[in-house]
C-alpha cells in the first residue's frame, strides 16, 4: 500500500523522535497527543525525547509478518526512556541473549519498512542494547 | 428496559475449511441459530468480522449476510473491534432488544482466515495493534502477548510449564468438542518443545488461524419464555465493555489487563453477581498467558496465582472453576470475528445441560470474556439459567 | 579561521574475516591478508544503508560541534551506494537532524572521493561567507562482486565533518585537488557491482593522483613530511596507502593512527574521512594532519589541518572510531551473502 504520505507526515516522530509533554502533570508520551492521557489537560508541549532508556519487557519474534521476514528472529521491547516515556522498539545489533529486562538501550536511526524493490524506504527509531566496555 | 435472553444458537465446524467461503459459513451458523430460536421473523442483524478487507478482500459484509439469508430490507450492521468484534456486536444487539427497538436480533460473527498464507495472516492480524507505533516496529500478536508473558514470568516467577498447562487443558477439552479445530491431546513437553513463535511463546502457546462462524438470536426474555418450539432461553444478566490503550507500551501494567478488570466489574455489578458465583467460564485464551491473566483479572484467582492454579488442575472441566470447557480459542480454534459469539453459544449449551462430553456439573451462572487486540477492547457477559 | 567544528564517525557492528571469504572461494586466506593488508571488514545490517550510517556519523559530529543544527547552511553526502538512484539521501539526513529547511542540500558522487569532496565544498562555502556551518558526509555500504578481489575489502561505514569559521577543533591550512579522466574503476547505471581494471588501478590511477595531490598541498602549505604529525590516504586496501606513505617519506608513527582499512575495510566514500576521524581521536593541539583522498575516475583531494586546543575538550562528546571498531560480531559467508542481498529471496 502507498505509505508515502503517511510516512512523510510522521517525520516529527520518526525522524526527530519528538514526543509530547503535559505542561500540567509532566506526563510524557510518544508520539505527542492532543490530550494528556493522565490528567486530560490539552496543555501539551512538543519535546525532544531522550535517546537512552531501559527494557521493561521483551520478546524475540520468530514468526514475522510480511515485510519483516529479513529480520527474524528479531527482538522487540517495551522501552522506558529516561524521562519516563514508554514505547515499542525493535532491538538491533544485539545478541539475543543480551536482550534482558532492565538492560540499558540507546535509540538508533534505521530502516523500518521498505516497499518492495521500487517503493519508498521508511526510516525511524529502533534501539540497541548498550554494551559493557 | 427489557430483560434479554439468548434463544437460538448456531456454530459451524471450526478449522481449515477449504471448501467453504466466509459467506457460506455466516449463512450456515445464522440459519442454525434462527431455526433453533423458533422465531419466524428477524428484525435486525449484526455481523461481526475483524478483517475481511485483508483476509478475503470484502468489507460491507452485513448487507451480504442479510441478502444471502433472504432477509433483505431489515437493518444489517457490521461491527469491528478486532478479536472482540462479536461480543461488541452482542452488546449492541442486547441494547437494541433491551431498548425495545427490536424483538428478534440475529448476531453472527464470522472470520475466514485460511485463504492467505501465514505471513499475510500475521500482517493482517497485526492491524489490531497500533499500526504506526507498533506495526512499523514489526509487532505481531504473539509478540504482544509474549511481552506480557515475559513480564509475568519475571514478576511472579511463573514457568513455561505452568503456561503450557493452559494449552494442555484446552486441547484435552477440545478433543471432546466435535466442532473444535484440534482433537489431539498434547503434553507439557509438546508445548515446551514446539517451535518458537515469539519467545517465550511457542506454537502451542498460540491459538491457530481458523475459519468459522457463530450466531445467536436475542429476544426479550418475556417473549422468549412464550416460544414453545424453541431452545430454553438463557438470560443475559450482565454485559459490559471497556477499553484500554491500543499500544501496549502505554499501559499502566503489563501483567494485568485493565479493560478486563473494568468490564468484569461492571458486568458483575449489572448481574448482581461476583466471581464466586460463576460456575463455568469461557475466557479469551488467544495465547496461554492471556487465559492466566483473564482468570486473575476477572477475580477467580489472586494476581500471580493463575498459572499455578491452572497447573494444579483447578480450571479443568471437573475443577473448582471450569475454564474454557469448549477447548477455548487454543483448542477449539479462533476465527477472530466469531469467537465472542461462539463463547456465548458454548455457554448457553452448558447452562442448558446440553454440552455433551464437555458438560460441567450443573452450572447456573456462566461468564464469557472476549478480548480485542492486546486488550484495548474487552467485553464481559454474564449468562444465567432462567 | 575556517576549519572542522565537529566530526563524527560510524561503522556497523558486523564483521567478516578475510579468511572466511577466502575459504568460500578456495583461496588462501593468509596470503590474501598479507597481500591486501586487511584482516576483516564491516558489514551493514539489513536495516542499515548509507543514509542511516550518514545519520549516525553526523549526529556524532553535531555532538562535538555543540551548535544548533539550524545554523548549518549546507548538507552534502558523498556515496556510491545511494538507497535511491534518484532522490537525494542528504534530504533524509538533513531533515532527521532538524537542519532543514534553510539549507543547501545535495548528494555527491565521485567514486571513493565523494566524501572528501563534500568537505571540500562546504569548506569553500564557509570560507566564502555563504554559510556559517556546513556538513559534509562520506558514507557507503560498498559493493563488491562475489569472488572479485574487491569482495575482500568493500565495507560499510561513514564519517561526517561540520566545517565552520569559529571555534574549530582543527584549522584548514591548505587544500588542493588533482584530477584527470582515468577510468580505473566504475559502475555502469543499473549494474549491481563495480568493474575495475586490476593493476591499472595502481600506478596510473591511485598512486599518480595521490602522490601528486599530497606533494602539491604540502608545497602550498610550505611544509615537508617531517612537519606533518599524521598522514591519511584513501585506503582501497591496507597496502596501497602504506606504499603511498613510504613513497612520500612518512614514518609508521605518522601513518598508522589513520590506517583503518586493516580492521574496517574499504568504506569507499567514507574511507579517507574515517582515517581522518581516527587521527582526530588521538591528535593533540598543534598537531598537523595531511589527508589525501582518492576517487576512481580519477582524482585526489588534499587537506592539511592544524589541530586546536578545542579538540580535546569535545572529543569525548561522541564515540571514537575505536569504540565502534571494538564493538563487533563476526558473521559467516552465508550470513554475509544474505545481508548484502547476494541471496535471492522471495518477495514479501
Ligand atoms: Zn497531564
Amino acid at each position: 500500500m502507498l505509505t508515502i504520505p503517511r510516512a512523510w507526515r510522521e517525520k516529527p516522530q520518526r525522524y526527530l523522535f519528538k514526543g509530547g509533554k503535559c505542561k500540567d502533570c509532566g506526563f510524557v508520551t510518544y508520539p505527542a497527543r492532543k490530550v494528556c492521557p493522565k490528567c486530560h489537560s490539552e496543555n501539551i508541549e512538543t519535546v525532544d525525547l531522550p535517546r537512552e532508556g531501559k527494557i521493561i519487557t521483551y520478546t524475540i519474534v520468530y514468526s514475522a509478518p510480511e515485510g519483516f521476514g529479513d529480520f527474524s528472529p528479531y527482538p522487540l521491547a517495551i522501552v522506558e526512556l529516561t524521562n519516563g516515556a514508554r514505547l515499542m522498539l525493535q532491538i538491533v545489533d544485539t545478541d539475543l541473549d543480551k536482550v534482558q529486562i532492565g538492560e540499558k538501550v540507546n535509540v538508533v536511526f534505521r530502516r523500518l519498512l521498505v516497499e518492495g524493490n521500487a517503493g519508498i524506504i521508511i526510516y525511524g527509531p529502533k534501539a540497541t542494547v548498550v554494551e559493557d566496555k | 428496559m427489557r430483560e434479554v435472553a439468548v434463544v437460538g444458537t448456531g456454530v459451524t465446524q471450526f478449522g481449515y475449511l477449504w471448501e467453504k467461503s466466509w459467506r457460506d459459513l455466516a449463512v450456515e451458523s445464522s440459519l442454525e441459530a434462527i431455526k433453533n430460536s423458533g422465531v419466524d421473523k428477524i428484525d435486525s442483524i449484526y455481523v461481526a468480522n475483524f478483517t475481511g478487507g485483508t483476509f478475503v478482500e470484502q468489507e460491507h459484509m452485513a448487507a451480504i449476510v442479510a441478502d444471502y439469508l433472504g432477509l433483505l430490507h431489515i437493518p444489517a450492521t457490521r461491527v469491528e473491534d478486532a478479536c472482540a468484534s462479536s461480543a461488541v456486536a452482542l452488546r449492541h444487539a442486547y441494547m437494541e432488544v433491551a431498548g425495545g427497538f427490536s424483538d428478534a436480533v440475529l448476531v453472527t460473527g464470522v472470520e475466514k482466515m485460511t485463504d492467505v498464507v501465514t505471513s499475510q495472516g500475521v500482517y493482517s492480524l497485526a492491524m489490531a495493534a497500533d499500526r504506526e507505533f507498533e506495526g512499523y516496529q514489526g509487532v505481531t500478536f504473539p509478540a504482544l502477548f509474549a511481552l506480557v508473558a515475559r513480564k509475568y514470568m519475571n514478576d511472579f516467577g511463573a514457568t513455561r510449564e505452568q503456561l503450557a498447562s493452559v494449552a494442555v487443558k484446552n486441547h484435552k477439552n477440545a478433543s471432546k468438542n466435535p466442532k473444535a479445530q484440534f482433537h489431539n491431546i498434547i503434553t507439557i513437553e509438546d508445548v515446551i518443545n514446539a517451535s518458537m513463535i515469539a519467545d517465550p511463546l511457542g506454537l502451542f502457546d498460540c491459538s491457530p488461524m481458523t475459519d468459522g462462524a457463530a450466531s445467536v438470536v436475542l429476544m426479550p426474555l418475556e417473549k422468549a419464555k412464550k416460544l414453545t418450539n424453541a431452545a430454553k432461553p438463557i438470560k443475559i444478566s450482565g454485559i459490559a465493555q471497556a477499553t484500554d490503550t491500543i499500544a501496549l507500551a502505554q499501559r499502566e501494567s503489563f501483567t494485568s489487563f485493565r479493560a478486563t478488570i473494568e468490564a468484569g466489574k461492571k458486568a458483575y455489578e449489572m448481574a448482581g453477581k461476583g466471581p464466586e458465583d460463576i460456575d463455568v467460564t469461557e475466557v479469551h485464551d488467544c495465547f496461554t498467558i492471556a487465559e492466566i491473566c483473564a482468570i486473575e483479572d476477572l477475580g477467580f484467582f489472586e494476581k500471580g496465582k493463575g498459572a499455578q492454579a491452572t497447573a494444579d488442575g483447578l480450571t479443568a472441566i471437573d475443577g473448582k472453576l471450569p475454564v474454557n470447557p469448549s477447548g477455548g480459542l487454543k483448542g477449539k480454534g479462533h476465527p477472530v470475528g466469531a469467537t465472542g459469539i461462539a463463547q456465548i453459544a458454548n455457554l448457553a449449551d452448558q447452562l442448558r445441560g446440553e454440552a455433551g462430553e464437555l458438560q460441567v456439573k450443573d452450572p447456573k451462572v456462566a461468564l464469557a470474556h472476549n478480548l480485542g487486540g492486546s486488550g484495548a477492547t474487552v467485553v464481559v457477559t454474564i449468562l444465567e439459567v432462567v | 579561521m575556517v576549519g572542522i567544528a565537529g566530526y563524527g564517525c560510524y561503522v556497523p557492528k558486523r564483521r567478516i574475516k578475510v579468511e572466511e571469504i577466502a575459504a568460500q572461494w578456495g583461496e588462501d586466506g593468509e596470503v590474501m591478508k598479507k597481500n591486501l593488508l586487511v584482516r576483516e571488514k564491516t558489514v551493514p545490517a539489513k536495516d542499515e544503508d548509507s543514509v542511516t550510517i550518514a545519520y549516525e556519523a553526523a549526529r556524532n559530529a553535531l555532538k562535538r560541534a555543540e551548535i544548533d543544527p539550524k545554523e548549518i547552511g549546507a548538507v552534502y553526502i558523498g556515496s556510491e551506494s545511494k538507497p535511491y538512484a534518484v532522490k537525494p539521501s542528504a534530504t533524509i539526513v538533513a531533515d532527521a537532524l532538524d537542519i532543514t529547511p534553510e539549507a543547501h542540500v545535495a548528494d555527491y558522487e565521485f567514486a571513493c572521493k565523494a566524501g572528501s569532496e563534500t568537505v571540500f565544498v562546504v569548506y569553500g562555502l564557509v570560507k566564502a561567507g555563504e554559510i556559517k556551518y556546513g556538513l559534509g558526509i562520506g558514507s557507503d555500504t560498498s559493493q563488491g562482486a562475489p569472488k572479485d578481489p574487491l569482495e575482500y575489502t568493500a565495507a560499510a561505514g561513514g564519517a561526517a565533518f561540520i566545517m565552520g569559521n569559529d571555534n574549530v577543533l582543527a584549522e584548514v591550512i591548505a587544500t588542493y585537488s588533482y584530477t584527470t579522466d582515468t577510468p580505473d574503476f566504475w559502475r555502469r547505471d543499473g549494474q549491481p557491482y563495480p568493474t575495475h581494471t586490476g593493476p591499472f588501478t595502481g600506478k596510473p590511477a591511485y598512486f599518480h593522483h595521490v602522490i601528486n595531490s599530497a606533494k602539491k598541498v604540502m608545497e602550498i602549505a610550505g611544509v615537508t613530511p617531517k612537519d606533518i604529525t599524521y598522514c591519511v590516504f584513501h585506503q582501497p586496501n591496507g597496502a596501497f596507502p602504506l606504499r603511498a606513505s613510504k613513497m612520500l617519506g612518512f614514518t609508521k608513527e605518522q601513518f598508522e593512527p589513520g590506517w583503518v582499512a586493516p580492521y574496517i575495510g574499504n568504506t569507499y566514500s567514507g574511507c579517507s574521512l574515517l582515517g581522518l576521524a581516527s587521527v582526530l581521536d588521538v591528535a593533540k593541539a598543534g598537531d598537523t594532519i595531511l589527508v589525501t583522498s582518492f576517487g576512481s575516475g580519477a582524482g585526489s583531494d588534499s587537506f592539511i589541518f592544524k589541530v586546536t586546543d578545542r579538540l580535546e575538550k569535545v572529543r569525548n562528546n561522541a564515540p571514537l572510531l575505536k569504540d565502534y571498531a571494538e564493538r563487533k560480531k563476526y558473521i559467516n559467508y552465508a550470513t554475509y551473502a544474505f545481508l548484502r542481498g547476494k541471496i535471492k529471496m522471495r518477495e514479501g
